[in-house]
Parts: C-alpha cells; structure tokens; sequence
C-alpha cells in the first residue's frame, strides 16, 4: 500500500481506527484525561483568582495560631483559648473517636440482643422488637439525636430536683451523675493481684486446652476463670482493710460538685447512634443466622454438642461470615453520623476546626481539606481493619 | 359406656379425634408462641408489663387528654389538669401551613400544590407497570423535576421566588425527588465505568466512588455551603438551594453506584458472551441484557438508598437551610409555645416513618412481583 492512497483514505483511515477497539478505548481514555485535566485546570485557576479577590492565601499556618474559643467537651487533653487551632483539631477529632468506639460497642450488644429476640420464638416479644426496628429505621438519625437531646432540655428536671437513686445517682438536664472512686494507699495491692489473678488465667485457659486435646476432659474454664478474676482482687482487697472510698457528687449552688459525670450532649449524640444504628445491625444479624442452614445445627445436635455449644461454635463462627461485611459498613456509618454533634452543640472535630475555627479565621478551603482528609483517613483505617478481620474469618478453601 | 362405642369401628377405622384442647385455639396458640419454656414465659411476662406500663400513659398523653385548639402553649396548658399531661396538637395545627410550604410567599402556593399533584401523577407510571401507554407516561415522569422547577422557581412567565423562602415538605420533598431522580442514572454510569476495562475511566470512578463514600455528608454539605463558590468562575454566584442539590446528588450517586455493581457482577459471564456473539454493541448489550437484569437484582439496594437518601436530606437544617425538621426545630424558639418539643418531633417522625415505610413496603412487593425464580 503506497502512502499515496493512505492520505486519500485519510478518512476511511480514522473510521478505521475508531472501529478497532482497542485504538478507541484509548482514544475515549485520553480525552477523558483531557477533559479532566482542562477541568480540573479550570477550578485551579478559578479558586487562584477568586482566592485573590477575597485577599486571602492558601496556606494551614493558622493551624498554629491560638484558637481563641473554649471547648466545653476535653475528657482526654485539656484545652484552652490559647492553645493552638491544631490542638483544637485533636481534641475534636478525640471526641468524634470516643462518640464513634462507645457508639458501636453498644449498637453491637444492642444490634446482637434484638437481632436474636427477632428470631425468638416468643411471638409477642419478635413482634415488639419488629415494631421498634421499622420505626426506628425509617425516622432520620438527626431526629432522634434531636429527640434524645429533648428529653433531657425539656423533660428532665433541674439539678435541685434531680431524679436520684438513693441520692447517690442523679439524672438532671445537666447529665448525668454517679459517685467516682477515690484510690487510697494500699489499693495498688488490689491492682497487683488483678494483674496476677490475669496471669493465672491466661496460664490456666492455654493448660487446660492442651489437657483437653490430650485426654478429652474439659474443665468448666470460663466459670474458673471468672471466679479467679473477680475473686482474688475482692479478697485482696479485703484484706488490705478496703483502701477506697467513693466521692459522691452533691448539690452546690446550681449544679453538682464532685463525682464523675457525662455531658447530656454526649449521652444524646451517642445512644442516639447507637440505638438508630443496632436496628441495621439487628437485621444483618437476623439475616445471617438465617442464612446457616439449619442442617448445620441438627448435625451438631446429632453429634452430642449441647444448645449453647452448637450456637458458639457451629452456628455464630457460620452466621460471622455472613455478617461481618455489611457490618463494617454500619460501623463506618455510625463514625461518619457522629459529625451530626455539631447540631446538638456537641465538639467533635466538624464543631471544631470546620465549624469555629472555620468562621474564625474564615479559611474555608483549608479547614474544610483538613476534615475531609481526617475522615478518610478514618474511613480507610475502618475498612482495612475490617477487610483484614473478614479475611481472618472467612473459610479457607483448597 | 366408652367400651361399647370403641367396638362399633373396625381395627384401623376409628375417625380421627379431635386435638387436645390444649394444642388448638388461643390457649394452644399461646402455649406455643409465648409460654413455651420458662425462658418465654419470663421473657413474655416482662414484655406484657413494659407495654402495660409505656401504653396506657402513652395513649392519655396522645390521646385522651391532648388539647387541639389554642392560641399558645398557656392556653393550652390552662385546658389540662396538670401542664403537660397531654399534647398539645394545636400547636401543629398551628404550624402545619409553614411546616408544608415553608416561606413561600402565600399568594403563589397554589404553584406548590400543583407540584404536589404533577409529583403524585408522575409517581403514577412508576409505580404501576400496567399502566396503559406506560412509554408515555415514563417520559413524562421523566420531565417531572424540571416541569416542577419551573413552576417552583418560577420565569418564563411566571413571577419567581427566590429559592431561600422554599422550606418544609416542600424542601424535603425538592431535596429526595432530586436526589432520587438523578442520582439513579449518574450511579449506572458511575458502576459501569467502575466495571470498564479502561484504566483511566475505572481509576477515576474508583477514586470519586470511594471518596464521597469516606466523608460524612455533613462535611460535603459544609463544602457547598463555604467552599463551592470558589470553584465557580469569578462573579457567578449559584444559591444555595443549587449548591446543596449538586452535592446531595453527588452524595446519592456515589452510594447508588456501589449497589448497582452489586447487581452488575451477580450477572454470570455468559449473559455479556451471550451479548457479543449476538452481534451486539457494548450498549445495545447492556440496554437490553445486561441492565435489565442488573437492575432487578439491586431493587432491593437501590430503594434502601433512596430511603436513606431521603431521612439523610434533613442534615441541611445544620447549614441552615429549613426543612421540615429545621422549621419544626425553629418553632421551639418561639417563646408563645416553647416547651412542646415532643408534639413536634412526634409528629416530624410520622411524616418520615409513613414515607419511608411505604416505600419499604413497595420495595418488599416489588422483590417479590420480579422474583421469576422458582
């Protein structure tokens, strides 16, 4: 073929190619690459320009100004108006993560007693907890954070006529309240011996095992070993003459002095979570129990294992497979709803550096990068432990 | 007696008796499904005495001895035995103007209620397949949201309103049908160039997938509220309403698009070899076999979305926009009837629980209509 006829059939060449499909998959990919570029290029130079015109620059120093404003919330690192913007981000970013962890430890046990009692055979109590799950489901999760929120801003009484449990637990609308330990000398004597009763155990758990594959006789372990956890501290302790005492909290002027106590906001934003989030969770449990078939517990029942056994060991390690994937999704978005705080005044890092470091230094772009980066860093780590957690649990085939 | 009755049927011929009194009936039916070991027994009798406690104050309180006509929470109170030992319904009653139409503006509403009844005829075609000429009806549904646009925005003949005073039903219902509507199409582009064998097209959707799905939707809300406007070319402005709707969508089709690949690698490799050796192109493939299948497999998925789609449209009210939860939240400020959260969320959580609890219950009919299996 001369090169001649090439450029007369300069047109019937380009069809050509366009109909070959490997030339056109890589002529879509670089003009979606194009496309992409000149777009991205566009929205550069329009923030470069609009940034100019605002007089502001792109940089994160801020994150080492003082911050200015207080953070009502700091149960880990304190935090005042002189610290830096960057330590307002961490406590922020503390708050959003103990929301996030005592959020999905209770949704779990919640999720799990719900998901079981659906199955229940019971039909009054599968029927109430049916009840709960669709009308919980299907109401916003800001509702009921909002909710929870109202009972203890409109419903609870104040800190003088407190709801109390033998004036030592108290229930206000400022949270709520309970006697905290104080430590005397001598009670590192009760920690010695919970460290040694956690020794024992853990020699006597690997020993019995070994015992039990050896011979077949099983020891009652865990009744064992809870005794020996629970009761060599409490005789330790009575015996070094009870080194504690418990600070009660008591009335002062208009709210209470002393003891431990939880801010209404973290108790609304995290049982709010945690009960909207085990009603998905109680349906994926439901739905993996249902899915071991029931074969696999009537061979277990077949080979002499008892009821509690063929669910520990037959039954729950089959219906974990199932439920460990959509699982870590309803964990993930029980992390993710945890920015909900920033309605109810609660200060996790969305309240925190996107919301009044944001309005104080008004660097949208950067505080903005900063909690969208936070989260998907937090995202990632979620799923990766849970995808290697998957992976610990899934069967191994051939 | 009995003897002498035994003897009158032959060996093997005696009628069967009636079951123990015990095994049919209430009794039986209760022995079996709520005393059938001790455990239930216990289990049946706490629950019993929960609802025996949480119910009868619950229907006094809703019911008896609520109050539905007033002029502000004192009067309403001044009706009761004690303040607060009923609801007081006439403060939704009170609201339920703004609580629908939000701020908008009172002699135009009339264009609102027309939404709301283009919005139910174009549901119509969706929801029922056998619909005559359901072609026709489909394109319609598919001109709804911006036939509704106009009508809500206004121009091209008609006075606008400026989209700050939407609010309430109105906003939400704006902020679900728009979602919904255009975050189906944009999730099946979004699956399919997930699934491409273009590098380039599937690394892209990967990385927007994966990102919106790692950020909360708060976070993307404050984007379109602070940041967006950067991104614009110099001078132009977008409202709000715009701004929020683009993410909201964005949000949708991120998730949408991770149900429909579900569907798309249930679908066994032979249905797309099926495909080729039929002479097909890739889009006539996935028009006529491949989508089709897709799709009815993720039903399920795809409405859960749109449901979680719809309760997630309330998180506006944080950037300040009012939609039934915000201007119900609002409401409480106003010192005539503050005090009565109670009423108003109760009655925010109707509104949600009877949408999405219809359309849950759609899904479950529609599972079960396309479910050609055995």
């Amino acid at each position: 073929m001369s090169s001649a006829s090439v450029t007369a059939n300069e047109p019937m060449l380009l069809l050509r190619l366009w109909r070959n499909q490997e030339y056109r998959s890589v002529f879509i990919q670089i003009m979606t690459m194009l496309i992409l570029f000149t777009f991205l290029g566009m929205i550069g130079h329009n923030v470069a320009t609009n940034l100019e015109k605002a007089g502001k620059d792109f940089s994160f120093n801020f994150l080492s100004y003082p911050a200015g404003y207080d953070i009502s919330f700091q149960p880990f690192i304190s935090f005042s108006p002189t610290d830096t913007h960057l330590r307002a981000a961490v406590v922020g970013l503390l708050n959003t993560l103990l929301v996030a962890v005592s959020g999905v430890i209770i949704a779990s046990i919640m999720g799990f007693t719900m998901g079981i009692l659906r199955l229940s055979n019971n039909w009054l109590v599968s029927r109430l907890v049916y009840v709960f799950l669709e009308f919980t489901r299907n109401v916003p999760v800001l509702l009921h954070i909002f909710f929870v929120y109202g009972i203890f801003l409109y419903v609870l009484p104040v800190p003088k006529k407190a709801l109390s449990i033998s004036d030592t637990v108290f229930l206000t609308n400022r949270g709520f309240y309970w006697p905290s330990p104080v430590f005397e000398d001598g009670f590192g004597y009760v920690w010695f011996a919970l460290l040694t009763a956690i020794v024992v155990v853990i020699a006597f758990v690997i020993w019995a095992r070994k015992h039990q594959d050896k011979t077949g006789i099983k020891y009652p372990s865990f009744t064992i070993s809870t005794a020996i956890i629970i009761g060599l501290p409490l005789l330790t302790f009575f015996i070094s003459g009870s080194p504690m005492s418990w600070e009660i909290p008591v009335i002062k002027g208009f709210n209470f002095k002393g003891g431990t106590s939880i801010k209404p906001e973290y108790i609304a934003l995290t049982f709010a979570l945690a009960y909207y989030t085990s009603c998905f969770i109680a349906e994926i449990v439901r739905s993996g129990i249902l899915a071991v078939s029931g074969g696999q517990s009537e061979a277990s029942h077949a080979l002499g294992l008892s009821h509690g056994n063929t669910l520990r060991l037959v039954v729950i390690p089959q219906a974990l497979r199932v439920i460990i994937p959509p699982l870590a999704s309803q964990y993930l978005n029980l992390t993710k709803n945890s920015s909900l705080a920033i309605a109810i005044g609660y200060m996790d890092i969305v309240a925190t550096i996107g919301g009044i470091s944001l309005m104080q230094t008004g660097r949208e772009m950067e505080t903005m990068i900063f909690v969208l980066l936070t989260y998907l860093i937090i995202s990632l780590i979620i799923s990766a432990f849970m995808n290697w957690f998957n992976k610990r649990m899934s069967i191994v085939e051939r | 007696m009995s003897e002498t009755v035994e003897q009158e049927f032959a060996p093997g011929n005696h009628p069967d008796l009636p079951p123990p009194v015990s095994t049919t009936g209430i009794i039986g039916w209760s022995r079996k499904n709520l005393f059938s070991s001790p455990l239930n027994t216990i289990l049946t009798l706490l629950t019993l005495l929960l609802l025996w406690k949480s119910l009868p104050p619950l229907f006094e309180w809703a019911v008896v001895n609520s109050i539905s006509s007033a002029d502000s929470r004192a009067q309403c109170w001044n009706q009761m035995s004690s303040p607060g030992a009923g609801a007081c319904w006439a403060f939704i009653k009170d609201r339920v103007q703004l609580f629908t139409y939000g701020f908008y503006p009172h002699e135009l509403r009339w264009r609102v209620n027309i939404s709301f009844l283009l919005l139910a005829l174009a549901l119509v075609p969706v929801l029922y397949e056998k619909l005559p000429h359901r072609k026709y009806g489909l394109l319609y549904s598919a001109a709804f949201p911006f036939i509704a646009g106009w009508l809500l925005v206004g121009g091209f003949g008609l006075e606008s309103v400026d989209t700050d005073q939407f609010g309430g039903i109105l906003l939400t219902l704006i902020l679900g049908v728009t979602g919904i509507s255009f975050s189906l199409p944009i999730g099946v582009a979004l699956a399919l160039g997930r699934q491409s064998n273009m590098p380039v097209l599937r690394i892209l959707c990967v990385l927007f997938i994966e990102f919106i799905r790692g950020v909360p939707l708060i976070t993307l809300l404050f984007v379109a509220s602070t940041m967006l406007n950067y991104f614009l070319p110099p001078g132009t402005v977008y409202a709000l309403l715009v701004r929020v709707l683009i993410m909201v969508t964005l949000f949708a089709s991120a998730y949408m698009a991770e149900v429909i690949r579900g569907g798309l690698q249930a679908i066994s490799k032979g249905q797309h070899e099926a495909g080729d050796s039929l002479g097909l192109t890739y889009w006539q493939a996935h028009r006529l076999i491949i989508l089709p299948q897709a799709m009815k497999i993720s039903i399920p998925g795809i409405v859960s979305n749109f449901i979680g789609l719809y309760k997630d449209t309330t998180l506006v009210l944080i950037i300040g926009m009012m939609d039934i939860l915000g201007l119900g939240n609002a409401s409480l400020a106003d010192a005539k009837w503050a005090g009565l959260a109670m009423e108003v969320y109760i009655f925010v959580a109707l509104y949600f629980f009877i949408s999405c609890f219809s359309m849950s219950r759609y899904s479950l009919y529609l599972e079960k209509k396309l479910h050609t299996g055995h």
